[in-house]
């Protein structure tokens, strides 16, 4: 752990109320004996209560382990999760994810997947029903709610998911690479979107990416992680101002931070890069 | 201004696109019927023409004076009747036994273990090799024609269902728990419809495998059925009406594989693209 992610960490302990997710010292690993591959390593950072926190690191680093994590899929080897101080045991729509594939059920329309949580929590129908409509206007698909998830453009699809999410107000909305497979004006579209509903709500949301601009774009803490198994490299504060602009990208500001961020990452790329290609190429040259 | 112009847009976009599909209806049926035309030239080539081997075949004009004389008669209708209650029937408890036990089999590991390595034991034995056994073991001719016309779709079902069970996506379960769901709406809400593709194509192929079986079992064992009434028709050498109980077979059977897809997608809309 580096000293701003100890720091970071040791001052945000349990009891602060402005804490809401902590993942302490966090260890998992996948296989038996010869075969165990460590995925993610003493792993540790927090997010306060109203922060947009990406997380990003080289790809096939751990990410989607991390978030199996916290959404309570997988439990770790050792560590702990805590949301608000009690520790995560399962799944529960206190955190909800967004996956980078999309899991709308293609035999639900768009109401129907929206409705989903609150109808198998057993809401009042009345009240599921206004709310629903208030969501779905709020993303615009108010018109598309009797269509089929196979009859929605990508980022009706993705706006459909965050809806069926919003509607069980979690505590930390949890965004996997979710404008991934998107034509980059519908991605930038869907960036501003989720800013705008952030800034809005201040929804406090866990952001995994691969992409570096997006993370700086979006975040207010940024959790870099190393090359497998994942460890927290640095924790960086985003200071940008908020409501946030596609023209802070040309700030000086946005310029330095991403030029920090990206040298680390290169340095975790090329570590990479070089623990696995030269191996190749020894097997490669002896044969 | 704007909405005259909407409302005249509505009923035009409407009537291009049923135009279309009414074109590409009649363009599909013209070809249909003209290919129809050329078979039967063809036949009538080939007899008018004693091509060697084809020789016995009648014209297609004694096949079809043949076909208006039983046509006219009940007990050609009786046939029908009687073999499609026996391909429903069947057909209908095959699915009833089979859609769960495939349901159970797909979600429950153990159970599949346990139950897997007799099914596949058995199940590779021809339906019509059961004929023998089905004929001894149920007091009548009517229950063994039954009972044979069952096992064909069963297996065909059963192990569709399975592997529709286990092939949906494990995201689809996780969201769902996510989102509060509980084992029972995991069951009825994620389960059964992301299944039921594979329950309507192990019903589609099941319904063909039905007809197979029901058509051997009539003729070995039945009094009745248009399986009987071709096999009847050899005993008594009259060929055209073998060919009538053929081209009478092959139609029940596209009746009913058109009827079980049209069930299919009404039951799967989300299947259909706008």
């Amino acid at each position: 752990m580096t000293d701003v992610a100890a720091a970071q960490h040791a001052g945000n302990g349990g009891a602060d109320q402005g804490l809401l997710l902590s993942v302490a010292d966090v260890t998992k690993s996948f296989g038996e004996g010869e075969e165990r591959q460590v995925c993610l390593e003493n792993c540790s950072f927090s997010i306060a209560r109203g922060e947009l926190c990406t997380v990003i690191g080289p790809s096939g680093c751990g990410k989607s382990t991390l978030i199996n994590l916290i959404a309570g899929y997988e439990s770790p080897e050792s560590g702990s999760i805590t949301l608000e101080g009690s520790p995560v045991t399962g799944p529960g729509s206190d955190r909800l994810v967004v996956f980078q594939e999309t899991t709308l059920f293609p035999w639900m329309t768009v109401y129907g997947n929206v409705v989903f949580g609150c109808k198998v929590k057993g809401r009042s129908p009345r009240e599921t029903e206004e709310k629903a409509r208030q969501i779905l206007s709020k993303v615009g698909l108010y018109e598309f709610r009797d269509r089929y998830p196979s009859q929605l453009s990508g980022g009706m699809q993705r706006r459909t998911e965050l809806a069926r999410a919003l509607i069980n107000d979690p505590k930390l909305m949890i965004l996997d690479e979710p404008f991934r497979g998107l034509d980059a004006m519908t991605k930038e579209l869907m960036q501003e979107f989720y800013l705008k509903l952030f800034e809005e709500t201040g929804l406090t949301t866990l952001f995994v990416t691969h992409e570096l601009e997006e993370a700086i774009f979006m975040a207010d803490t940024l959790v870099l992680l190393t090359h497998r198994p994942a460890r927290v490299k640095e924790v960086l504060p985003i200071d940008l101002p908020r409501p946030r602009h596609f023209s802070m990208m040309a700030s000086k500001k946005y310029f330095d931070l991403h030029s920090h961020a990206m040298e680390l990452l290169v340095e975790e790329a090329k570590w990479a890069f070089g623990s696995e290609g030269v191996s190749e190429f020894d097997t490669v040259a002896g044969s | 201004m704007s909405s005259t112009t909407l409302k005249m847009k509505g009923p035009n976009v409407g009537g291009t696109v049923s135009t279309y599909v009414r074109n590409a209806l009649s363009l599909k049926t013209l070809e249909g019927i003209s290919t129809l035309i050329a078979f039967v030239a063809l036949w009538q080539a080939v007899v008018a023409l004693r091509v060697p081997y084809l020789s016995n075949l009648p014209y297609p004009g004694d096949v079809w004076r043949n076909f208006t004389d039983v046509a006219v008669t009940t007990g050609y209708w009786i046939n029908w009747v009687d073999s499609i209650k026996r391909i429903f029937v069947s057909f209908i408890i095959a699915q009833v036994v089979g859609i769960p036990l495939g349901l159970f089999m797909g979600m429950s590991r153990p159970f599949k273990q346990m139950a897997f390595p007799v099914f596949e034991l058995v199940r590779p034995i021809p339906p019509i090799a059961w004929i023998p056994l089905a004929i001894l073991f149920w007091p009548t001719e009517e229950l063994s024609i039954y009972a044979l016309t069952f096992i064909g779709p069963f297996f065909v079902i059963v192990l569709n269902v399975m592997q529709g069970v286990t092939s949906i996506d494990q995201s689809f379960k996780r969201a769902a728990l996510s989102l509060g769901a509980k084992p029972s709406d995991i069951f009825w809400k994620i389960m059964l419809p992301g299944a039921l593709p594979s329950i309507v194509t192990g019903m589609t192929v099941g319904i063909g495998v039905a007809w197979n079986v029901l058509i051997a079992a009539e003729m070995i064992a039945g009094h009745t059925g248009l399986g009987r009434m071709t096999w009847e028709a050899y005993t008594n050498g009259n060929i055209p009406l073998i060919i009538v109980g053929m081209a009478s077979i092959g139609l029940a059977g596209y009746l009913c594989s058109g009827l079980v897809r049209a069930v299919g997608q009404r039951c799967m809309p989300w299947q259909k693209r706008v």
